[in-house]
């Protein structure tokens, strides 16, 4: 496992922040040559540290009103392939992300949609024809943050 | 608003976010030039908000996950914000939201292992103002994250 010293975490907090900083502009900012960046980056990245890139779109924005939290639970367990339904799922494009988790439910889901009417829609149409779904249990979002987690 | 070329730049960007702008604008088959304003404009108007790097907890030792689904004590008119607030002062909670259902907020918890979570629960946790109950989902694995909208 990797250790990071105080300087790794503060470039993998700005980049976790903006992806697109350039190496010379975060060494201005911390005190480090451009190259010994360049440096530091790299080895969070082939440590698998940083996974890659995501692009931050504003859902709502992009006419994508409503967020809801599903928490499904499979029916029959047992006579179920997982690898189904999550394959199934996984297929449906509203469907942000799935976890497969332990605990009240067996999944997670992240569901995208235009307004409530819209969410119905996938709900009747998508989620609950899906093989193996059982009781869902709707959250809507109303806020969200993502905090810098252990390297703050 | 959007249009094709629009939609199609944000269905590649987002599919691959490390493409530089002349990358992006052959997959699109658009001109480089037309690709770099398109998305100067999403900028401007809030629909691309940026590129964040993703972390991979585990890779730096977090090998567990917990879900918190937190109901609170709502007879207290300042439950939401003083729970929030404190809960944003723990160091392993990485996301906290607020829902309209069942559950009142959702923190999601890194932690090294099972002891260590259980320690961060106790002394953490637990000691958050206003909570009425708590259940927790523990993960077992991500099957999708990209977290990609469909335009």
């Amino acid at each position: 496992m990797i250790e990071l010293d105080e300087v790794d975490r503060k470039i993998l907090r700005a980049l976790a922040q903006d992806a697109t900083q350039s190496a010379g502009a975060l060494g201005r900012r911390f005190g480090l040559s451009q190259p010994a960046t360049w440096r530091r980056i790299r080895r969070l990245e082939q440590a698998g540290v940083i996974k890659g890139r995501r692009l931050r779109l504003n859902a709502e924005a992009l006419g994508f009103g409503v967020t809801v939290f599903l928490g499904v639970k499979l029916g029959r367990k047992g006579q179920i392939s997982l690898e189904d339904f999550e394959r199934a799922v996984s297929a449906i494009p509203e469907v942000q992300t799935v976890e497969h988790v332990l605990g009240l439910y067996d999944y997670r889901l992240r569901v995208v949609a235009r307004d409530l009417a819209d969410f119905e829609r996938v709900l009747r149409r998508r989620i609950m024809t899906l093989p193996g779904a059982g009781d869902v249990e709707a959250n809507v979002l109303l806020s969200e943050e993502r905090l810098p987690g252990p390297i703050g | 608003m959007l249009d094709d070329i629009d939609r199609r730049i944000l269905r590649i960007f987002q599919a691959e976010p490390s493409l530089t702008t002349a990358e992006l604008a052959e997959r699109c088959r658009i001109s480089a030039g037309v690709c770099w304003r398109r998305i100067e404009k999403m900028q401007a108007a809030g629909i691309i908000e940026g590129q964040e790097a993703v972390i991979d907890w585990a890779a730096l030792g977090y090998a567990v996950e917990v879900s918190l689904r937190i109901t609170l004590d709502k007879t207290q008119p300042r439950a939401f914000d003083e729970f929030t607030e404190a809960a944003r002062d723990v160091s392993e909670v990485i996301e906290i939201q607020t829902f309209l259902g069942r559950v009142d907020v959702r923190l999601s918890v890194l932690a090294r292992d099972m002891t260590h979570y259980q320690q961060v629960y106790r002394d953490r946790i637990l000691t958050l103002p206003h909570i009425a109950d708590i259940e927790a989902l523990m993960h077992i694995a991500r099957v999708k994250r990209d977290e990609v909208l469909p335009v």
